[in-house]
């Protein structure tokens, strides 16, 4: 099980949390954007082996959102960051 | 190859058991081929199997980085079935159910196949008609399914709980005949032996680390052992896809997660079928040599580990427990990940890709083994004919552009 650093709760245990996937990820311009750019922007992740930006809620503790820099092979988290800072 | 016959195992045991020759040939990899295939799972083993075979393509090499079977398809708890919603799925899971049914003949070789029956649980009103629509859905394409009622599906499995006051009760389940489970070490040696005695080369301990484009087409492929010059290269690589196609310069559809199973003791026969809940998430079976085989679900974060989080398991073993309380004491002998590619209408991704020369058969996600034989079949003719197999063409990359995806996520919630 993972422990998990809450930026506002400090360490809990992994099943406090649910996983949102890649952070980072932005929403093209609707005027300009074609079909590929909605292809990557809905269905296409980095999907890294190693550092990986991702967001993070804490549903079971204060249910606020935050990002998180983990390496996928070893699952270390590296860093946890508010979501309006940059990666 | 020797083959392998009732005559042949009563010669060699006169003879003490000492002219068995190896089932298939190791080989170091030459300077060129005209296919190099990217990992030796059963799906890449397949497919070099029936490019070899019924394409004329044997100028072939299966490279792996680990060892033959070492990934998915050596982690698997081998169910096997085709009652899929879609028309695209039912024909792609049928395809393979129907090769599965003549391939211990075919490879020469026993994958005991057992069709020895799945039987998926409803534990709800919504349950059942999902379970119903799944069932008229398949008859309508050929595929076997049929309803059964609490007490009927006791009678098929008998231990099943279907006491009405459990959290979950049983409200009846849907019945595949067809399915089952098979030996999966075997799937991998029997394909790899075939293949071999076609002349297809298999590399064990041989990384791909790059590839190498010349304009918009792939060249060669760099290895462990060296540089390798081909006309195609066939990834086949399951959880690591996303890795290995950025060599390339693609980015993938994928989110390659841990999916976990683990196994009891051995006991005397008492579980004859497979047994699957997406509800509760629990499926179990029983393996030939006793041990009850329990597939637990993915963590819910993007890992390459190779190992899941405790809390997964103890949520299945919840769930078996309840359903069948008979088993609350048995111990519980292995536990262990493998490393699954999930795309977001969870079908696999079976085609070409915009980089010419190279294919990609992936995204089977955490239910792909019952579909080696198919999935290997249409791959091969993807590749030796640089065309989408009919079966395969709905599954191209580009569907997550023109949006026509085939989402069995909603369907089958879990797919094995
Ligand atoms: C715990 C678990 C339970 C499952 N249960 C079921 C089930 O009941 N029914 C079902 O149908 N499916 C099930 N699945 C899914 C199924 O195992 C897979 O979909 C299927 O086996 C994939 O086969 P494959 O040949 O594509 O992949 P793999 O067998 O994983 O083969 C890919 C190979 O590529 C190699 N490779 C990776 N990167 C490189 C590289 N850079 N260079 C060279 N080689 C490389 C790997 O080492 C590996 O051997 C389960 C999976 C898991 C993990
Ligand atoms: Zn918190």
């Amino acid at each position: 099980m993972l422990l998990i650093h809450c930026p506002w709760c400090g360490e809990r245990p992994e099943s406090e949390f649910r996983s949102g996937g890649e952070a980072h990820i932005r929403r093209p311009d609707p005027a300009n954007a074609g079909d590929a750019a909605w292809a990557d922007y809905l269905y296409y992740r980095t999907n890294p082996k190693g550092a990986h930006v991702e967001r993070w809620v804490h549903t079971q503790g204060c249910g606020r959102w935050f990002n998180a820099e983990r390496d996928t092979v070893s699952d270390q988290f590296q860093r946890v960051y508010r979501m309006d800072e940059p990666r | 190859m020797q083959r392998y016959s009732f005559s042949s195992l009563l010669r060699h045991t006169l003879e003490g058991h000492r002219g068995w020759q190896p089932a298939w040939q190791k080989a170091e990899p030459k300077d060129r081929y005209d296919v190099v295939v990217v990992g030796a799972g059963g799906h890449g083993l397949a497919t070099a199997y029936y490019l070899a075979k019924e394409h004329g393509i044997r100028n072939v090499a299966v490279l792996e980085k680990g060892w033959l079977g070492g990934g998915n398809t050596g982690r698997n708890t081998t169910i096997i079935r085709s009652n899929y919603l879609y028309d695209e799925s039912a024909a792609l899971y049928d395809h393979a159910v129907q090769l599965w049914e003549g391939l211990s003949q075919e490879l020469n070789y026993n994958v005991m196949f057992s069709q020895r029956g799945v039987m998926m649980l409803a534990h709800s009103e919504h349950d059942s008609k999902v379970a119903k629509r799944h069932v008229h859905a398949n008859r309508l394409n050929g595929v076997d399914n049929e309803w059964l009622e609490p007490k009927e599906a006791k009678a098929f499995c008998p231990p099943l709980n279907i006491d009405p006051a459990i959290r979950y009760p049983v409200v009846g389940a849907a019945l595949q005949r067809r399915g089952g489970t098979a030996r999966h070490d075997a799937v991998a040696w029997g394909y790899a032996r075939a293949a071999s005695a076609l002349g297809v080369d298999i590399v064990e301990q041989c990384a791909v680390e790059g590839m190498e484009l010349a304009g918009d087409r792939v060249v060669a492929v760099r290895t462990s052992k060296g540089r390798i010059a081909c006309d195609r290269v066939a990834v086949v690589t399951a959880g690591h896809t996303s890795h290995v196609m950025a060599m390339a310069g693609l980015r993938m559809p994928l989110e390659s997660v841990p999916l976990q199973a683990l196994v009891s003791e051995p006991v005397k026969p008492i579980f004859p079928c497979v047994v699957m809940s997406n509800t509760v998430h629990a499926y179990i079976s029983q393996s030939d040599k006793g041990e009850l085989v329990i597939g637990a679900g993915t963590d819910q974060y993007v890992s390459y580990s190779q190992r899941g989080g405790f809390p997964v398991i103890e949520h299945t073993l919840e769930a078996i427990v309840e359903l069948f309380p008979i088993f609350s004491r048995m111990r519980m002998l292995r536990t262990w990940g493998g490393i699954v590619d999930v795309t977001p209408d969870r079908s696999p991704i079976i085609g070409r890709t915009p980089v010419r020369g190279l294919y990609v058969n992936a995204g089977w996600g955490t239910g792909g083994f019952k579909a080696t034989p198919g999935s290997g079949h249409v791959f091969a003719h993807t590749v030796a004919h640089d065309d989408p197999h009919p079966i395969a063409a709905p599954f191209a990359l580009e569907r997550f552009t023109t949006g026509r995806l085939i989402d069995e996520a909603a369907a089958a919630a879990v797919a094995h």
